[in-house]
């Protein structure tokens, strides 16, 4: 009975490890000619392409070389599976916010300094932009400090009230992740501080960054143009 | 008793087959490090953690790309790697002719390292912790005023092609942990914490200590040059490059 027992949870540890790592792996393979002659158009075994006689080469049918069938290019952030939770504790993932245009910035609420200017530009060009479909999104590099609670509190204090601003928590990994897509670069230098870049960024409605910001206190006009153009 | 035999056979054949011996971790016993800059106060206290003992190799690299194939070359998303990943290999799943699969993985992004790692159920060192590390020389937990054992990461520093040496060839440093120095630079989870590009002068935030005579009059100690040159190193990259002469070791939580 015992080794019963024991046999089951072997082959359950067992069935983990194989899984483990490969939880994309099991759609299968591909092919498609290496000088798209016919567009992205796949076969299911290997061959030569019909047109330019080249050997077709594998696709992962997930990992579509440009566009996956739901639109989304490889360039686009939607591509990032992290989880994040808003100012009113809902928990989304960035492709949820598939469709508007966003504005990204990435701050901490105890900043003093930098952020306040920061956010006052987000507010400036939201009222340039003059649009209830962009979405304006601040990132928390503080996500021990920046509960959902504290992020609202933030918003009022701040005045982002409506759908269109939105607050976001996420895990100290995943709030790197972000700040290297965006290169965005911070570092905790006190218990309350933190040093940061100042990067305002604006992504299209698939998720793909289009135009960044740096600094503080320059012209908001290029990004604001950036916004309008986008989401046409 | 015969199942579990049995089991236990199939389950040391799947870690032979699914992880293709993966790399021994070290303990290393944390401490206090006076970060080369960047802090209010003067020093940091690192955890105990465990490291790789190696780099990861070419070889172990395919292994982990023959299994995820969204991290094959030709399947990669650009969001996470630009044109140069693995750019010397010949294939998705085959190293480049005079590739010696020993050698040290490089041209890879940091978000391939991290997948890597996450793989194996490790995660990329912190800054802190790989200086911590680092600064082991062969016999002592703390070689930061040897002054000649800082000699010769400088002048591992200009060697050229380290890269494609096989990994284990440098030294072993008092942690059991081999070549910190002398064969490639190694990403760190939050390498994007050094605050010395142009956007960081831009912006006037903080950080003055790393450019040129400021660094050398703020810097907590003088003599490293050759922590300069990695900090430097480490704030002019992004995430989604690949240079021939960066790979990575993974690290785990105690």
């Amino acid at each position: 009975m015992k080794f019963k027992h024991i046999f089951q949870l072997l082959s359950l540890l067992l069935l983990l490890r194989i899984f483990a790592c490969q939880k994309q792996t099991e759609a299968t393979d591909h092919y498609s000619c290496p000088m798209k002659c016919e567009g992205h158009k796949t076969y299911e075994e290997p061959g030569s392409c019909p047109v330019c006689k080249m050997d077709l080469v594998k696709v992962s049918s997930i990992e579509a070389p440009v566009v996956d069938e739901d639109g989304i290019s490889d360039e686009s952030i939607f591509n990032l599976t992290s989880e994040w939770k808003t100012q009113n504790n809902e928990t989304i993932q960035l492709s949820d916010l598939r469709g508007s245009v966003m504005v990204v910035v990435m701050i901490y609420t105890s900043c003093e300094a930098a952020c306040p200017r920061l956010v006052a530009d987000m507010r400036n060009i939201n009222e340039k932009v003059n649009n209830p479909d962009v979405d304006y999104l601040l990132v928390s590099i503080d996500p021990e400090k920046d509960t959902p609670e504290r992020l609202k509190e933030y918003a009022a204090e701040e005045h982002l009230q409506g759908d269109q601003w939105i607050l976001l928590q996420g895990g100290m990994d995943d709030v790197r992740e972000f700040s290297n897509v965006l290169s965005m670069k911070y570092k905790k230098i006190s218990p309350i501080d933190f040093s940061h870049t100042n990067i305002i960024s604006v992504f299209d409605k698939n998720g793909v960054l289009h135009y960044q910001q740096e600094g503080l206190g320059v012209s908001n006009e290029k990004l604001v143009e950036a916004v309008s153009e986008l989401s046409k | 008793m015969k199942y579990l035999i049995a089991c236990l056979c199939i389950i040391c054949f799947s870690l032979a087959g699914n992880s293709q011996t993966p790399t021994a971790l070290k303990q290393i016993k944390g401490g206090t490090l006076a970060p080369l800059y960047g802090l209010d106060s003067a020093k940091v206290w690192v955890d105990d953690f465990q490291l790789d003992e190696y780099a990861v190799t070419n070889q172990q690299f395919l292994d982990f790309v023959k299994k995820n194939p969204e991290w094959q070359r030709s399947n990669i998303k650009s969001i996470f790697a630009d044109s140069n990943y693995l750019v010397d290999w010949k294939g998705n799943l085959e190293l480049g002719e005079n590739m010696n699969p020993n050698s040290p993985v490089t041209n890879v992004s940091w978000f391939a390292a991290k997948a890597y790692c996450a793989c194996q159920d490790k995660r990329l060192p912190s800054v802190d912790e790989w200086e911590l590390a680092a600064k082991a020389s062969e016999t002592k937990p703390n070689a930061e005023n040897d002054s000649t054992f800082n000699q010769r990461i400088i002048e591992s520093y200009e060697t050229p092609k380290t890269y494609s040496k096989t990994v284990g060839s440098t030294y072993k440093n008092y942690w059991g942990v081999y070549d910190m120095h002398g064969l490639v630079w190694e990403w760190t989870s939050d390498f994007n914490s050094v605050l010395i590009s142009g956007e960081s002068r831009q912006d006037g935030d903080a950080d003055r200590n790393l450019f040129c005579a400021g660094a050398a009059i703020t810097a907590n100690d003088l003599r490293d040059y050759a922590a300069f040159m990695r900090y430097a190193f480490r704030g002019s990259i992004k995430a989604n490059y690949n240079i021939k002469n960066l790979g990575f070791r993974c690290a785990k939580s105690n």
